[in-house]
């Protein structure tokens, strides 16, 4: 079997212009078998376009799109929350207008870290290069959305009862801080996306829940059997 | 296998069209797509909102005189909001335009962010960056050279108020150094002063209790334009009872007249004369207030003096002034004005204020007069619904000032602007008159240093080129304005104030309330650049001047001396941010007044004795206007408006947006005209025109308007600036470029309510 037998059947160029080619002596001179593009070389090369854009569709393009960033501290959740008395709410409380005071400042802080209380060296840098100069602790926030999303913890929280863990996972026993995974194109968090880059699946239980616009309509579907209307949030 | 340039072409195809079949399977294009559109969302120059804890603070707004209260509006301590203070007793929650749009004072590129000092030419722009060390070296060295020299009376003070401690520790400092030339910029407010202290033999600030009046006769007074304090008027708009009447008497159809119960159109500049013939008919059909006038008032009737000269009474004198004649000078019909004086003097509580539209430009006194008259004929001085005057506060107290020699000698040289001379011995401060008198003066200019705060002579004062002139003829100009305007563009040095959020400072209420209050202005945030509060530098260039100069400031900044001179006061108002001292009015059966008859003085015997040749009595005069009446055939007078700020304080860009299309389109001012003008000058709606006046000229857009009255143009204050930012300069035209000031012949404050004009199309 000859290449150029291949080519005569396969070659999409090749066959309409086939027979008057080979009337004429003078192309035969680019029939060569080399000249001929081969139709499983073509199929080939596609092949490995796709298997190439999916490989790096699914595995690169993740790895590409998002930096690797540690806290600036490695905060233990766990040990602080074995020693308030109110919970979560103890250092993210609502203030007495209804907000929700999100991450604390250094003023909530102070209060018990004027001084390293452990010899913890994540204590002690925490004490040394935040709390003693009156720096903030520029915390990367996980969960930050862009400024056009409102969104009221008072109304789910306070309002519907939920509890942190039903959005954020289970943080709060966490020992270390997780590498939060910034989208260099956004600045925002992986999490915010989903950590399946698909979307696919449902998260594990402890893990904090992907916060996109449809994942809220798709809870409020759920919860309250509408979506709700784009002036709740977009304000 | 062998590859050509066709097959690799081929194959890259293939590839090309795999890759991006392929890419269509994996979730990159959806996730890019997605997150792009979250990337332009961050765009850096997107503005976002600060997010965070909100906190209110309470403060004063000291952008005009009226002493609003504000609530400020904090997120993380950032500023966000400005919002009236619905407790403070002048405002009740309203305010102005200008107050609520006050942060972009605060965040507008119009700051000046650090001392500066001049490069280049004067008005260049050129300007060098100095420390505060620096710049406060040079000024302090600048003073103290003139003092050596023995002339401490050459250095010039102009300011914006004469109340409260900033304005006061000013003062101090000038008389310890030796210079009698505190100027403040005169508004309405002095005319009506002077005319009280002549009828009444009261100094004080004047009130007017229009919230308990029922029958409102305003000569002009823009109540809803900005008149007083505007958080307060906007309250008595508001809150109108049916029963209350508002009478706007001014000859364009402002946004006050459109609101006004009744508007009369009135010809511009004869309002003394409408409150006369006013007076005129409430004598004549015996409508007065026989009571107050017959027990408590002098000169009404004819009299003697104490050499047998017999005189003209008020109402004698106003027999010249009938209702025919009346209405031939005003403009307005005989029956208004008959039926107009009727319902004033039965009406159980008229008030009749004056000083028109924002009330910047003082008026003649004969006006201030004449209108205090109509009052006093209706009794209805120093009474609920009345007018009063509040004495002048004086509830800061510091140590007396000692004085060296050379203080002394400058403090008695006579005052370069003529106030307090024997040609005005009632007025005490004329801005009005400096350049006239720089640009006369012989030989050195009489002010060799000038010192600027709160004020912008260069663009509120009429006349502007004659004002650049005499400013050109000072050797040093020191500007202590926050905002780059025209005043400091044209410094020589710039020591920039706090801006009004950024500065604490007491600030007496000095806009007609029936009440003394004392509100104090807290930082609501720091100081967002390298600026010195003005007293600060004041105490500083004190101390660097030495000697009695210095030992006149023991107090290390402002807010010790605050403190310091408040005594007791300073918790109650540090706490409450608000002192109230009630204005007992006098027992209504006790009228005394501190005149010469101990009565309410119809004949001034004040004025008298300022060496008047004719009649004491208020008249009535024409006011001089400029202009050859054959070559300008109409008359331009300025207007004012809420949305503009014609003091001063620029208007916040914010402002300017909410000015109609009428008043300034494009960069374009608009001159208001009536149809009937207009078609006999050939113009027609937005038809470009030069407005020529004996002062200068400008190329406006013609705005056709039923409300003005034929002959009549009209332009708005607050519009043409050349300096601050870019969103303030370049629009429209300053109209105290094309108007000069007129000198009031008692007071020498300026009386200016227009000029003759021309209007060409082009």
């Amino acid at each position: 079997m000859s290449s150029t037998d291949q080519n005569q059947t396969v070659s999409p160029e090749a066959t309409p212009k086939a027979a008057p080619d080979s009337v004429n002596p003078e192309p035969k001179v680019h029939e060569s078998p080399a000249s001929k593009s081969s139709g499983w070389a073509v199929f080939m090369f596609f092949m490995i376009g796709l298997v190439g854009s999916l490989l790096s569709g699914w595995i690169l393009f993740p790895e590409i799109l998002y930096s690797k960033k540690n806290q600036p501290i490695d905060f233990n959740h766990a040990v602080h929350l074995d020693m308030v008395s109110d919970g979560c709410e103890s250092c993210h409380y609502f203030r007495d207008d209804g907000s929700f005071a999100g991450m604390p400042n250094m003023g909530d802080c102070i209060d018990c870290h004027e001084e390293a209380q452990t010899d913890d060296p994540e204590e002690i840098k925490f004490v040394d290069e935040y709390v003693t100069p009156g720096i903030e602790v520029p915390w990367l926030n996980h969960s930050k959305q862009p400024d056009c999303v409102f969104f009221s913890h008072s109304a789910h929280v306070i309002g519907a009862d939920m509890s942190c863990k039903s959005c954020h996972g289970d943080i709060g026993t966490s020992e270390h801080t997780r590498v939060y995974e910034e989208n260099r194109l956004t600045g925002y968090s992986r999490d915010i996306w989903g950590h399946s880059i698909s979307r696919l699946g449902k998260s594990r239980h402890e893990d904090p829940k992907p916060m996109k616009m449809n994942d809220c309509a798709k809870c409020h579907k759920e919860e309250t059997g509408h979506k709700g209307a784009c002036f709740q949030c977009h304000k | 296998m062998k590859i050509d340039r066709r097959s690799f072409l081929t194959y890259t195809t293939a590839a090309v069209l795999g890759g991006a079949a392929g890419s269509m399977l994996t979730p990159a294009p959806w996730k890019l797509m997605d997150d792009a559109a979250i990337w332009t969302q961050n765009w850096p120059w997107t503005p976002v909102p600060e997010d965070g804890e909100v906190t209110y603070k309470q403060s004063v707004c000291t952008l005009c005189p009226g002493g609003c209260g504000i609530n400020v509006r904090l997120i993380n301590g950032r500023p966000v909001k400005i919002e009236g203070l619905k407790d403070h007793p002048v405002n009740k929650g309203s305010l102005c335009p200008m107050g609520i749009s006050g942060l972009q004072y605060l965040y507008g590129p119009s700051r000046v962010t650090s001392p500066l000092k001049r490069e280049g030419k004067r008005g260049d722009g050129k300007w060098k960056k100095v420390s505060w060390d620096e710049a406060l070296a040079a000024v302090s060295g600048k003073l103290a050279e003139l003092r050596a020299n023995g002339r401490p009376q050459s250095v010039a003070c102009i300011t914006g108020s004469d109340q409260g401690t900033i304005p006061n520790l000013i003062g101090r400092f000038l008389t310890a150094y030796g210079s009698p030339n505190y100027i403040r910029s005169a508004t309405a407010q002095d005319a009506i002063e002077q005319a009280i202290y002549l009828t009444q033999g009261k100094q004080g600030t004047p009130v007017f209790d229009i919230e308990n009046a029922d029958f409102i006769l305003s000569f002009g007074s823009g109540i809803l334009d900005g008149w007083g304090s505007p958080g307060r008027m906007f309250n008595l708009y508001g809150s109108q009872k049916p029963a209350k009447k508002i009478i706007q008497i001014e000859p364009r159809l402002s946004d006050t007249a459109a609101k006004a119960s009744q508007w009369m159109g009135i010809n511009p500049g004869t309002e003394a004369a409408l409150a006369l013939g006013l007076a005129h008919v409430i004598i004549k059909e015996s409508l007065y207030n026989k009571d107050f006038v017959e027990n408590f008032a002098f000169g009404f009737d004819d009299w003697t003096d104490e050499n047998g000269k017999s005189h003209n009474g008020f109402a004698t004198m106003v027999k010249k002034f009938a209702p025919e004649k009346v209405s031939r000078i005003t403009g307005i019909n005989k029956a208004e004005i008959v039926s107009l004086a009727r319902a004033f003097a039965r009406a159980s509580k008229p008030i009749a204020i004056n000083g028109r539209g924002h009330g910047a430009v003082a008026g003649s006194i004969d006006e201030s007069l004449a209108v205090q008259s109509l009052n006093a004929l209706v009794g209805n001085i120093n009474k609920s619904g009345g007018i009063s005057a509040i004495p002048d506060s004086n509830y800061a107290k510091w140590p007396e000032v000692n004085i060296d020699e050379i203080a002394s000698k400058g403090m008695q040289q006579p005052r370069i602007d003529g106030a307090g001379s024997e040609q005005f011995p009632n007025t005490r401060y004329l801005l009005n008159r400096l350049p006239v008198i720089l640009n006369a003066a012989k030989g050195d200019s009489p002010v060799q240093a000038l010192l600027v705060t709160d004020a912008n002579p260069m663009y509120t004062l009429p006349d502007t080129v004659a004002t650049k002139k005499a400013f050109d003829r000072i050797p040093f100009i020191v500007s202590f304005s926050p905002y780059m305007d025209e005043t400091a563009s044209y410094a020589d040095y710039i020591l920039p104030n706090h801006s009004f959020l950024e500065r604490l400072q007491d600030v007496p209420s000095h806009a007609g309330i029936s009440r003394q209050v004392i509100s104090l202005a807290k930082p609501v945030i720091q100081p967002t650049y390298d600026t010195k509060h003005v007293g600060d530098s004041f105490i500083h260039m004190a101390k660097s001047l030495g000697g009695f100069v210095s030992n006149a400031f023991p107090w290390d900044n402002y807010e010790a001396f605050l403190k310091e001179t408040l005594k007791n006061q300073w918790r109650k108002l540090n706490r409450k941010g608000i002192i109230e001292i009630e204005h007992n009015l006098p027992e209504p059966l006790a009228y005394t007044f501190n005149t010469v008859s101990t009565k309410f003085e119809f004949y001034p015997t004040a004025r008298d004795s300022a060496k008047q040749k004719k009649s004491a009595l208020p008249s009535y005069t024409p006011v001089p206007i400029e202009g050859d009446i054959q070559r300008f055939k109409l008359v331009l007078t300025p207007y004012d408006s809420i949305r503009l700020a014609g003091g001063y304080m620029a208007n916040a860009p914010f402002m300017t947006k909410t000015v109609d299309d009428e008043v300034l389109k494009n960069q374009f001012g608009l001159v208001e005209i009536n149809p009937a003008t207009a078609k006999d000058l050939g113009l027609k709606e937005g038809a470009t025109a030069l407005l020529t006046t004996p002062k200068g000229e400008t190329t406006v857009q013609v705005h056709l308007y039923e409300g003005i009255k034929p002959g009549i143009i009209a332009m708005p204050r607050g519009l043409g600036h050349t300096a601050y930012s870019e969103y303030l300069a370049g629009k429209g035209t300053n109209i105290n470029t094309l108007i000069g000031p007129i000198e009031d012949p008692t007071s020498g404050l300026d009386m200016a309510w227009g000029i003759r004009a021309k209007l060409i199309r082009i």
